[in-house]
């Protein structure tokens, strides 16, 4: 065991260093600076621009300015905005928590609809039911996000005024952050009706996020149900007059949840980019408006320390599942 | 320990929160995050709403609604006859304010003065580089580092300024929000702490309202700061919540979850003003966009081929297909809400067949050129390829082959300023101060050839004027100065002057009190708002 740890610790080595190039050049690939978009339509003096240019030391020859950004990096530094001039880490600290709640929040929703649904649609293949679930599936699927969020926010907030339009928590509201989430702070906080208010916020962001991996969950489930449910021990099951919820709830779906769970473990990385447009629509202070908005002002330092961090995120998860599966599943471990 | 500080801190706000919940709060849905708290280093209009409009003051402010200069924490200044020495003379008793992060021990004095400028300037003073990176934009944008002879303390409420050379829109400068009065107590104690990156994150000044915390990304706080020395403001408390999608914006107006909000689309503008709860205020803003020739290239250093191409272009067209109603035509390059403007002066006619027979006369008949199109969607351009498309139509219509061309944003800002630029390009300003210089000499003076000034275009003539009133302090001489340059530029025509947008700001009509700043700024101080 201690064997595969090592192993899967020494491929995140390559792997950083890959990110790291990636991150650091994808930005500078984009054309025009951080310097020239800083003044606008007022010209700077070709002088001034050499001098800003040079006090950000990005004037210097891009293979030595990689290697800084390395060794910070190594030390515990990515370094600070362009823009904002604060720290990157204490930003992506103080906004990641909103994201990650978000994200959480869609993950539980999508797989506590998207499984039943899956289910549902593969034990009653080829009915009306199953074709009206993969039906709505894909349309959720091809979703233009933006599209949809607009469209929640003028029916449900704006026509029917059942939820707020935009936001985490109500103004009326204010505590200090403690540990980022905000249905946790506002319990801490013990102002009435925080949480309830936190909650009626978190809604329609959450439906918006959880469109696609729903529509993605509930297509592999069915799918995976149904091979499943073509196996030998399921007939025998049903032979033996076990009752139709002991074999596809137990015997069916314990088997058919394999693929699944992959399926979820991928959905990090959709999640995480859906977040970016949820985020702008929904006013939701996190790192996808965060970084968008860096990429627009060419913040080089938002820009590679903010994918940095989130490529670690993405390594610590798929870290942690490869362990979890060589746990589970011993035979992967060779 | 650090758990039992925030613990207690947020005790603390608790209890505050408890009253503040019934107190008379504002909302206003703001655009953007403020890029930071110090509006010196910064050169974003939503930071500056943030910071020098509510925390702090200068030592002039343009009149509320207005772009006149009116003393601020200046009462009153005098300028030495040759132009070059202006001294002010300090309000008494002027209180910073109170807050949980710190308390001032004295009013304000000549001391705050020189230090809010030697920072930005002085490279020994130990602010001049107080965060990574910090480039003083505007300061040096204005030309002061050039300007700035020396700052001296007269007395305790008395500054002068020195200036190397005279220039009269140094007054209205001032009145810039880079030109904020920041404490110096409350300075020397962040230096003394070690923690003077503070001074960007919790600012503290003397103006209309007092700081109470930002919640990154997400809203800012403030409370009416009740040592004001100009009163105290009708609300309590004051949020920006900041709501980056227009749209977005536009439904949490009208769900009532703010009460003003910024920049709406131009297509929502319509709806909003169905809105029974809703109003909206409309006015021109201070911002012009253009087309500029490239006057060094030929055929357009001909004042005739410029002329005809100017009549064979319906800009009204452009402003109904663009802006859908949002924008007027324009025709100096100065907007009328500016003290100077001119308007005796007389527009090109749209007139196809007129320009025809002129271009044919300059011998200019069959032109092709090119159209530069900006790519983003500027204040004063929602959307140049549109505009170009349309200038593109008309100038087919007298015989000229337009080919529209375009650049990434950074790219195109660099080489439209570029003295062999081929082609005519799309692009604007927008005002930084109510001063006609910062239009006029700024985007068409000789100076700026290569640079701001996108037609190449230096007159003599034109310049001299520039130079003269920028010698004189006298408004109604500098007025008949720039009144004749306007005539000048139209007779020359550098550009063709397209459009100023307004400025638009739908609210609940709840609110009380709020004044359009033709400036582009919020500014909440006066307003009020029913309950």
């Amino acid at each position: 065991m201690l064997r595969f740890i090592f192993g899967r610790l020494a491929v995140l080595i390559p792997t950083f260093i890959g990110v790291s190039i990636i991150a650091f050049s994808f930005i500078r690939l984009l054309p025009g600076d951080p310097v020239m978009l800083m003044s606008g339509e007022r010209v700077m003096s070709p002088e001034r621009h050499t001098e800003l240019m040079h006090q950000l030391g990005l004037d210097r020859p891009m293979y030595i300015q990689y290697f800084d950004y390395l060794t910070g990096l190594l030390q515990g530094d990515f370094g600070s905005s362009i823009v904002t001039k604060r720290p990157v880490l204490d930003d992506f600290v103080n906004l990641f928590p909103a994201t990650l709640e978000l994200s959480l929040c869609a993950i539980i929703v999508a797989v506590l609809l998207g499984i039943p649904a899956g289910v549902l649609a593969a034990v009653k293949r080829g009915t009306w039911l199953d074709q009206s679930i993969m039906g709505v599936a894909l349309v959720g699927y091809s979703m233009p996000i933006f599209w949809w969020g607009l469209l929640l926010i003028i029916f449900f907030s704006g026509y029917l005024g059942w939820t707020p339009v935009s936001g985490r928590i109500s103004l009326m509201y204010f505590f200090p952050q403690v540990t980022g989430f905000m249905l946790i702070d506002s319990l801490i906080s013990g102002q009435a009706g925080a949480f309830k208010s936190a909650l009626t916020y978190l809604i329609l962001p959450t439906v918006v996020l959880a469109t696609i991996p729903l529509a993605v969950i509930a297509r592999q489930t069915r799918s995976a149900m149904l091979e499943v449910l073509g196996e030998d021990y399921v007939r025998t099951a049903r032979a033996k007059g076990l009752s139709p919820f002991r074999v596809v709830g137990i015997h069916a779906l314990r088997n058919a949840m394999i693929p699944v769970i992959t399926t979820i473990g991928l959905q990090v990385g959709v999640l995480l980019a859906g977040a970016i447009l949820t985020e702008t629509i929904f006013s939701w202070p996190g790192i996808g408006k965060w970084m968008v908005d860096s990429v627009f002002k060419r913040d080089y330092a938002v820009v590679q320390g903010g994918l940095m961090l989130i490529a670690a995120v993405i390594m610590i998860v798929n870290l942690v599942v490869d362990l979890l599966y060589g746990w589970v599943n011993p035979r992967i471990r060779h | 320990m650090k758990k039992l500080t925030t613990l207690l801190a947020a005790t603390a706000l608790a209890s505050m929160m408890a009253t503040a919940a019934w107190s008379k709060t504002l909302v206003y849905c703001s655009e953007a995050s403020p890029e930071g708290f110090d509006p010196g280093l910064y050169t974003g209009g939503q930071t500056f709403d943030a910071t020098s409009r509510t925390v702090y003051n200068r030592l002039v402010e343009f009149k509320h609604g207005g772009t006149e200069v009116e003393p601020g924490l200046a009462e009153s200044w005098e300028v030495s006859a040759d132009g070059k020495e202006y001294t002010f003379k300090l309000r008494k008793g002027v209180k910073f304010q109170t807050t949980d992060f710190f308390t001032p021990t004295r009013d304000l004095n000549a001391d705050d003065v020189i230090f809010s400028f030697e920072r930005q300037y002085k490279t020994d003073n130990p602010w001049n580089k107080y965060v990574a990176g910090a480039s003083w934009e505007y300061f040096a944008g204005m030309g002061f580092p050039d300007l700035i002879e020396k700052i001296e303390k007269v007395d305790d409420l008395t500054v002068k300024f020195v200036l190397k050379r005279p220039e009269a829109p140094f007054i209205a400068n001032l009145g810039m929000d880079f030109a904020s009065i920041i404490s110096k107590e409350y300075a020397d104690k962040l230096q003394a702490d070690g923690k003077m990156e503070l001074l960007n994150q919790q600012p503290l000044g003397t103006g209309p309202f007092t700081f109470v915390a930002y919640q990154t990304d997400a809203a800012i706080r403030y409370k009416a700061n009740p040592d004001y020395w100009a009163g105290k403001q009708p609300i309590d408390d004051l949020v920006f919540a900041i709501t980056t999608d227009a749209a977005v914006r536009a439904q949490k107006l009208k769900a009532g979850e703010c009460h003003i909000m910024a920049y709406p689309n131009a297509a929502d503008v319509a709806e909003l003003k169905k809105d029974e709860n809703l109003t909206v205020l409309e006015q021109e803003g201070l911002n012009v966009a253009y087309l500029a020739y490239n006057t060094l290239v030929p055929p357009f250093d001909k004042v005739e081929v410029r002329k005809a191409l100017n009549m064979a272009v319906n800009r009204q067209a452009i402003v109904d297909a663009v802006f859908q109603g949002a924008a007027t035509v324009a025709k100096n390059p100065i907007p009328p809400t500016m003290w100077s403007y001119n308007n005796a002066v007389e527009d090109d006619k749209y007139d196809p067949e007129a320009a025809k027979k002129m271009l044919e006369e300059a011998g200019a008949a069959g032109l092709k050129m090119k159209i530069w199109a900006m790519p983003v969607a500027r204040p004063y351009m929602l959307n140049a390829r549109r505009a170009a498309e349309l200038m593109q139509a008309d100038l087919a219509k007298i015989g000229v082959e337009a080919e529209i061309v375009s650049y990434e944003w950074a790219e195109y800002l660099k080489l439209s300023s570029a003295k062999d630029r081929d082609g005519a390009a799309i692009l604007g300003w927008t005002g930084d101060n109510g001063d006609p210089d910062n239009f006029l000499d700024t985007l068409l003076g000789c100076d700026a050839v290569g640079g701001n000034n996108r037609a190449q275009w230096c007159n003599k003539e034109f310049d001299d004027l520039m130079t003269k009133a920028k010698e004189t302090a006298d408004i109604a001489e500098r007025t008949k100065l720039y009144e004749e340059a306007q005539v000048i530029f139209k007779r020359e025509a550098p550009w063709n002057t397209l459009d100023h947008s307004l400025v638009v700001v739908p609210m609940s009509k709840k609110v009380s009190g709020f004044k359009m700043d033709p400036l582009g700024i919020h500014r909440f101080d006066g307003v009020d708002i029913a309950e």
